[in-house]
C-alpha cells in the first residue's frame, strides 16, 4: 500500500505532472474532455431520456426549441428532433458512438502502421522499400479522399441487408486504413536507429527469435512517439468519421453518431430549427477541440522534435 | 538535379499506374459495362457479341492496358445514371470546383501568412493569442458546421445570401465562371469561406511555427546587427526563409480542398465534382467513380510535381547539387 502511495508521489512530482499543473488552458481541456467521456460512456444512465425506444417518444413533442426559447419545454432541455427526441440525449449516445469508432479507427491504423513499421525497420531491403513507397503513394492523397473511397464502395459492394450493421465496421476500416502511413514512418525510423544498439546484438547473441526481439525488445523503446501520434490522430478520426456520416456514408440513422444527427438537422436548418443540428454541432467541436488541446500538449511535452 | 528530376518522374509514373489500376477495378470489377449498355433484356448472344467487340473476353491485363489508353485521351465510358460521356459530366462540373478551391487557397494563403508573421513576431499579445486560440478552433471545426453556420446566420436571419447554387454563370468556351456576374460571387462568398477556414488557421499555424525558429537563427541576429529595419530584417530575410514549407503544404493542401470541396459543396448544394462524385457513390455510377478516382489521382500527382519544382527554382541548395 505505502509502495502505491510511494509511487503516486513520484508521478505528481514528475516533470510531466509539474507541466501539466503549470498550464491551465489544458488542464480546463481535460476536464472537458474527461466529462465528455464520462457523458458518453455512462449515456444510458445519465441522458434524460432514451431516444432510442420509440414506447418514450411522443410525436407531439417534435421539434421543440430548447427550454430556454419560448415554447420550450423544460422536459426537453435542449429542445427535440423531428421524431421527438430529446437532442440531449441523442448528443450522448451520439457522442458514444464518435469516439467508439475514433478510437477503433486509430488502433486499427495504429496496429497497421506499428507493424509495417518494425518490419520495413528491422529488416531493411526491399521489404522496406515496398512499404514505404506504398506509404509514399498514399500520402499523396488526403485521408479524407481515401477514406471516402473505401467506404462509398464498400457501401455499394455490401449486400443491402449487411449495409446497416456493418457501417460501424466498415467506418473504422475505411479511416483506420487511410491513416496508416505517419504511424509506420515513425516507428520504422525509431526501428532503423534502435536494431542497432547493443542490446538487440545481445538479444541476438542469446538466440532470440528476430520476432521476440521486435516485438518484446524494439516495440517498448519506439512507442512513446506512437502514442502521441495516436492522441493527435484521435481528433482527426472523430472528424472524418463526422464528415462521412455527414455526407450520409458513415453511420447509419439506426445508430448515430454525432455527424450523423448533424446530417439530420441540416434538412432542418433553413425552416429555422437550428438546435437540431448544432447543439450536435457544438459537442463535436467541443470533443475535437479538448482531443486537439490535448493531443497539442502531450507531443510538445514529449517529442518536442515531432512539432 | 536531374537525378531529383528523374525519381520525382518514377514516382509519378508509379502513383499513376496504381491509381490507374484502382480506377480500372472499379470500372471492370464493380461495374457491368455489358448490362451498362444493353440494359437488362438483352439475349444471350447479343450480350456475348458486345462482349467480343468491347474485348471483355480478353485477358485482364489487355484489358487493362485498353482502358489506360482509352483513359489517355478523356475517354472513361458512359455513365450509367444519365447516359452522357463521362468526360463530359466531368468538364461540364470541373470550373464549379476549381473556382471554388482557388479562390479558398488565395484567401488561405492572403490571410494566414500575415496572422503566422504577426503572431510569431508578437507572440504575447491579446491579439495573438485570440488567433492562435482561433486557429485551434479553425482546424478543430469541420467544414459542414462552419458552413452550417453561414447559412443560419447570413440566408436564414438576415437574408443576405442565397444558401444554395452557384448564381448566373458565364460561358466562356467549355468553361462557365460565377466571377463575372455579381449573384455568381455572392454565391461565392459562403463556400470560399467555408472552405478557406481550415486552410487559414494551418497556414497561420505553419508559418507561426517556421517564423519562430528562423528568428532565433544566426543570419537574423546579423541582419538586426546590421542595422536593418525590423520590416526588411523579418519581412525579408526571415519570412522568405520561413515560405519553403508553405509551399509543400499549401500545394498538398489544394489536394485535401479538392477533398474537403465535396462536402463544402454537399452543404451549399455547389455544382461541381464533389455533387457528382456523392451522386456517383448514390447510384453505383462506376464509370463516374472510376473517373473520378483516375482525374483526382492525377491532379494530386501534377500538384506534388509542380510543388517540387518550384522547391527547385526557390531552392539554390537544391539546385547546386
Amino acid at each position: 500500500m505505502s509502495q502505491f502511495v510511494l509511487r503516486l508521489k513520484a508521478i505528481g512530482n514528475s516533470e510531466l505532472a509539474w507541466r501539466f499543473r503549470t498550464s491551465p488552458p489544458v488542464i480546463f481541456a481535460t476536464v472537458v474532455l474527461v466529462t465528455l467521456v464520462f457523458c458518453a460512456a455512462a449515456a444510458n444512465l445519465i441522458a434524460p431520456h432514451n431516444p432510442f425506444d420509440p414506447a418514450t417518444l411522443n410525436i407531439m413533442d417534435a421539434r421543440l426549441p430548447p427550454a430556454w426559447i419560448n415554447g420550450g419545454s423544460s422536459t426537453y432541455l435542449l429542445g427535440t428532433d423531428e421524431q421527438g427526441r430529446d437532442i440531449l440525449s441523442t448528443i450522448f449516445y451520439g457522442m458514444r458512438v464518435s469516439i467508439l469508432v475514433g478510437i477503433a479507427a486509430v488502433a486499427f491504423s495504429m496496429t497497421i502502421g506499428v507493424a509495417l513499421g518494425l518490419i520495413a525497420g528491422y529488416l531493411g531491403g526491399w521489404v522496406d522499400t515496398i512499404i514505404m513507397r506504398l506509404g509514399d503513394i498514399q500520402l499523396s492523397f488526403p485521408t479524407i479522399m481515401i477514406a471516402f473511397f473505401i467506404d462509398g464502395v464498400a457501401k455499394i459492394v455490401m449486400p443491402i441487408g449487411m449495409r446497416e450493421e456493418m457501417r460501424f465496421y466498415v467506418v473504422i476500416l475505411a479511416i483506420g486504413v487511410a491513416d496508416w502511413v505517419q504511424f509506420a514512418r515513425t516507428v520504422r525510423a525509431a526501428t532503423m536507429i534502435e536494431r542497432r544498439k547493443d542490446y538487440v546484438a545481445a538479444a541476438r547473441i542469446s538466440e532470440v527469435g528476430g520476432f521476440r526481439i521486435l516485438l518484446a525488445h524494439i516495440l517498448p523503446n519506439t512507442i512513446g512517439p506512437v502514442l502521441v501520434l495516436a492522441t493527435l490522430g484521435l481528433g482527426v478520426a472523430i472528424l472524418t468519421e463526422a464528415i462521412l456520416s455527414f455526407l450520409g456514408l458513415g453511420m447509419p440513422p439506426s445508430q448515430p453518431s454525432l455527424g450523423t444527427l448533424i446530417r439530420a438537422g441540416n434538412d432542418l436548418l433553413l425552416s429555422g430549427e437550428w438546435w437540431i443540428a448544432l447543439f450536435p454541432g457544438a459537442a463535436l467541436v467541443l470533443l475535437v477541440l479538448a482531443v486537439n488541446i490535448v493531443g497539442d500538449w502531450l507531443r510538445d511535452v514529449l517529442n518536442p522534435r515531432l512539432r | 538535379m536531374i537525378s531529383l528530376l528523374a525519381t520525382r518522374l518514377t514516382s509519378v509514373v508509379l502513383v499513376m499506374l496504381v491509381v490507374s489500376a484502382l480506377s480500372f477495378s472499379i470500372f471492370n470489377f464493380l461495374g457491368d459495362p455489358v448490362n451498362n449498355i444493353l440494359g437488362v433484356n438483352a439475349t444471350l448472344a447479343q450480350r456475348e457479341e458486345l462482349r467480343v467487340a468491347l474485348g471483355l473476353d480478353q485477358s485482364t491485363f489487355v484489358q487493362f492496358w485498353r482502358f489506360v489508353e482509352r483513359a489517355v485521351v478523356g475517354d472513361f465510358g458512359v455513365s450509367y445514371r444519365n447516359r452522357q460521356p463521362v468526360v463530359d459530366l466531368i468538364l461540364a462540373r470541373l470550373p464549379a470546383t476549381l473556382e471554388l478551391v482557388l479562390c479558398a487557397t488565395i484567401i488561405a494563403l492572403a490571410v494566414g501568412i500575415p496572422m503566422g508573421v504577426y503572431t510569431a513576431l508578437r507572440p504575447r499579445g491579446l491579439v495573438s493569442r485570440t488567433l492562435q486560440f482561433g486557429s485551434l478552433l479553425g482546424i478543430s471545426m469541420p467544414q459542414f458546421l462552419i458552413g452550417m453556420l453561414l447559412i443560419l446566420v447570413f440566408s436564414v436571419e438576415l437574408r443576405w445570401l442565397s444558401a444554395f447554387g452557384r448564381g448566373d454563370v458565364v460561358t466562356l468556351g467549355w468553361w462557365t465562371t460565377g466571377l463575372l456576374t455579381a449573384s455568381g460571387v455572392k454565391a461565392l462568398i459562403m463556400p470560399t469561406i467555408t472552405l478557406a477556414v481550415f486552410q487559414v488557421s494551418m497556414i497561420m499555424r505553419l508559418v507561426r511555427g517556421e517564423m519562430l525558429e528562423v528568428v532565433r537563427t544566426d543570419f537574423v541576429k546579423f541582419a538586426r546587427a546590421r542595422g536593418l529595419s525590423d520590416r526588411a530584417v523579418y519581412l525579408t530575410h526571415a519570412l522568405r526563409n520561413s515560405l519553403l514549407p508553405v509551399i509543400t503544404i499549401t500545394g498538398l493542401q489544394i489536394g485535401s480542398l479538392i477533398a474537403f470541396a465535396i462536402v463544402v459543396e454537399a452543404v451549399f448544394q455547389w455544382p461541381g465534382m464533389g455533387m457528382l462524385i456523392l451522386q456517383a457513390i448514390e447510384f453505383a455510377d462506376f464509370p463516374v467513380m472510376a473517373a473520378y478516382l483516375a482525374f483526382v489521382g492525377f491532379s494530386f500527382v501534377t500538384i506534388n510535381l509542380i510543388v517540387d519544382l518550384i522547391y527547385l527554382a526557390v531552392d539554390p541548395r537544391l539546385r547546386a547539387k
